[in-house]
């Protein structure tokens, strides 16, 4: 199946390198660019980079890419640095290191290319959570007086002892879940089962009626018939499921978050340059689901080859006098 | 005394003695059973680590396997390059650290006066070889990577030697023409008549493109924009023969640039960094270890200092030293910490071939590996893990064969 993937991928994607792009890129034939092509940064995009890296070195054999996993902080400093071409980004950039790019005379246009999202699941058979909230969440995930049992997060639900389930400590989905439920002085309590098999996590939480566990949108997705996902009130109050739908309208938070590339608009002018981040946007919506990741809405997709098109300088989450914004991408990302 | 009292003293002394000699052998037996517990549980530990890496990387493990790039397929992944980028960086690192941590050792014990100098020296680089690597990542980053930012950014350094540079334009049948430039950033200016490069390009079975990198020159004219002239190659739009797409450094293997980048030689020097004080300790152990008699016979004889060390202790401390590179260059091959604080790319589709080249190590590529959602990935890691081992038996089985060819037997 990859491999038809990988096909259509190229297909599609060549023609579009061919047929779009701005009036001087029109002669030019893909496969015959050269030059070569630098990118660091999250290692948590580094799997969609890789997976669109590698089919775009069949579009363009002589584009030599290589992509890094400093880390979104480490790849940005780098950016800024001007040793790389592109950067990969799991957050919008902040205004501190967007002014030190702007100190180092370095433009950038920023591409919002894929959604990472996490699943909350129970089990089957729990009947009694209809939707969860972010406190619940700290109630049961947190060191400070953690739940033993389900009443002890909210009174009206039974006294089943909750089980949970979570990915390993060190991986990105850990670090993310950990970001929303204990923020920055928070910690997430020790007795868990633990595991980097997300397989296994599947196993526990569908064989034990009182657990709880998390993972990528993705995983839930092919795991649908065994486990059931929460619906979690998001920050308007409302209890949202995740589904494509609601992390590309942002319905979904705060368990989902857009990943960005930040490319350098210096760079942006060469050529194979150019055509490497029109590919991106062609084939991210494959490469983002081929790797676990939700792919942008069209509508999305357009304004950032719009944005990309005219060289857009600077980012879309930074006020003009320097404070972020937060929001959903779509509103936020125009 | 008396002959009774003395035989009562007796009695009683050796009842003691042999009360004291079965505790001590109770203790013996005891000691021994606990050394072997240990022993047997470090090694079933190893056993249990090294079945499971076999069991789950075995399977994975064939040539496509070694002479693969990585991919996004764990069916379709290779190891080619990292694997390729440890063998040049543990080289480097043992062709440097090697010959500079043994001229230290042979300094500070053959030569140095012992004061408080040499003293302060020698503390220091034991304490050096307690630092975490991950510090001497940050110290290579600074040194080598980006060399204090004196001579600009890795993209476009302001020091170069051996390299030759081009500028790349592209003509209106979008073929890639190379024309030679003076420096990077510095345009040619194109005319018509000018003569650029255009790379044979031969068409593969599968309808790729082979890249021949044979070099037909091409007269090249500028041609209006708009121009409906049939399209030939080496014709230049005006708009395009304005400034150059790109620039391009031809690299013999000679090449160096200032800084270095994230390059094999800044990788290399950096865990020289990292493993020279064990280098040096173990070198110095092993002089340490050879008998004074050995040297002040040599002296006897009418030798100088350095013909003693050359011919007389070196020799004789060879093979200690070369069981302290043995360490050293394990640790090397085994550290990913400072070669991820260099920035060095991971996805790379291309073996290193001068000492300028991006690389990666193996240690990251499994790092990442086991990091993934996907079961395959994990046996990818397992694989790899195979191949890290079985590069670090490569390198120790250089060592102990220079250490066979190098070692005399003392006379």
């Amino acid at each position: 199946m990859t491999k038809t993937i990988l096909r259509s991928m190229l297909l599609v994607s060549a023609a579009a390198v061919l047929l779009a792009g701005t009036p001087e890129a029109d002669a030019q034939d893909a496969r015959k660019l050269r030059g070569s092509i630098r990118i660091d940064g999250s290692s948590t995009v580094y799997p969609v980079t890789e997976a669109v890296a590698e089919s775009f070195k069949e579009v363009s054999p002589n584009v030599k890419v290589t992509v890094g996993v400093s880390g979104t902080g480490g790849g940005f400093k780098r950016f800024a640095a001007n040793e790389i071409d592109i950067s990969d980004a799991s957050r919008p950039i902040k205004a501190k290191e967007a002014s030190t790019c702007k100190e180092a005379g370095i433009e950038f246009v920023e591409i919002p290319v894929a959604y990472d999202g996490l699943t909350i699941v129970v089990n089957k058979e729990n009947d009694w959570v209809d939707s969860i909230t972010v406190d619940d969440l700290k109630r049961i995930f947190l060191t400070d007086d953690p739940a033993a049992t389900w009443q002890d997060v909210r009174s009206e639900w039974p006294a089943i002892p909750i089980a949970i389930y979570s990915p390993g400590t060190d991986s990105g989905t850990f670090d993310y879940f950990k970001e929303v439920v204990a923020g920055k002085k928070g910690m997430i309590r020790s007795d868990m089962s633990v595991s980097e098999d997300d397989n296994i996590l599947v196993r526990g939480v569908a064989g034990d009626k009182g657990s709880i566990g998390f993972f990528g949108v993705a995983y839930y997705l092919v795991n649908k018939d065994k486990v059931r996902a929460l619906p979690v009130v998001n920050a308007d109050g409302r209890a949202v499921m995740p589904e494509s739908t609601t992390i590309e309208n942002g319905a979904y938070n705060p368990f989902s978050r857009p990943l960005f590339i930040y490319v350098n608009a210096r760079s942006a002018r060469k050529p194979h340059v150019r055509a490497f981040v029109e590919y991106f946007l062609e084939t991210a919506p494959t490469a983002a689901a081929s790797v676990g990741y939700v792919g942008l809405p069209p509508e999305l997709y357009g304004r950032a080859k719009k944005a990309f098109k005219e060289r857009r300088n600077g980012s879309q989450y930074l006020n003009p006098d320097g404070s972020a914004k937060h929001g959903a991408l779509s509103d936020i990302y125009r | 005394m008396s002959a009774a009292d003395h035989r009562l003293l007796q009695d009683v002394l050796g009842r003691g003695t042999a009360r004291r000699q079965d505790r001590r052998r109770l203790f013996d037996r005891g000691f021994l059973l606990v050394c072997l517990c240990i022993t047997t549980i470090a090694v079933l530990a190893l056993a249990v680590l090294l079945v499971s890496v076999l069991v789950e990387g075995i399977p994975g493990l064939s040539w496509d396997f070694i002479d693969r790039y990585t991919s996004r397929d764990a069916s379709k992944a290779g190891i080619k390059a990292p694997l390729w980028g440890s063998v040049w960086v543990a080289g480097i690192c043992a062709v440097v650290a090697l010959p500079i941590g043994v001229a230290t050792a042979v300094y500070l014990e053959e030569f140095a006066p012992k004061n408080r100098v040499t003293g302060f020296v020698r503390l220091n680089i034991t304490n050096l070889a307690g630092v975490p690597s991950i510090v001497y990542g940050i110290l290579g980053l600074t040194l080598f990577v980006r060399m204090f930012g004196l001579f600009g950014p890795a993209l476009d350094p302001s020091m170069e030697v051996g390299g030759r540079i081009y500028a790349i334009y592209y003509d209106v049948t979008g073929e890639a023409i190379r024309v030679p430039a003076a420096a990077r950033g510095e345009a040619p200016t194109l005319a018509d008549g000018t003569i650029g490069y255009v790379e044979e390009i031969e068409d593969g079975p599968d309808g790729e493109l082979i890249f021949t990198d044979r070099w037909t020159p091409v007269t090249l004219s500028v041609v209006p924009e708009d121009a409906d002239d049939p399209a030939t190659v080496g014709a230049i739009d005006a708009y395009s023969a304005a400034e150059p797409a790109d620039f391009e450094v031809v690299r013999p293997w000679y090449y160096l640039q200032f800084p270095f980048g994230q390059s094999v030689l800044a990788g290399g020097l950096t865990l020289m960094l990292v493993v020279l004080p064990i280098v040096i300790i173990s070198s110095q152990e092993a002089l340490r270890a050879i008998p004074n008699s050995l040297r002040a016979g040599s002296l006897a004889m009418g030798a100088t200092r350095w013909q003693t060390t050359y011919r007389v202790t070196l020799p004789a401390a060879i093979p200690m030293i070369m069981t302290g590179a043995i360490l050293a260059m394990s640790r090397a091959i085994g550290e990913a910490a400072p070669i991820l604080v260099l920035g060095v790319a991971l996805f790379i589709t291309d073996v290193p071939s001068n000492l300028m080249d991006n690389f990666t190590v193996l240690p990251m590529q499994i790092y990442n590996w086991t990091n993934r959602w996907q079961e395959d990935f994990r046996e990818l890691a397992a694989s790899g893990i195979i191949v890290l081992l079985g590069a670090l038996l490569a390198f120790n089985a250089i060592a102990v064969l220079i250490r066979q060819k190098l070692q005399r037997p003392l006379q």
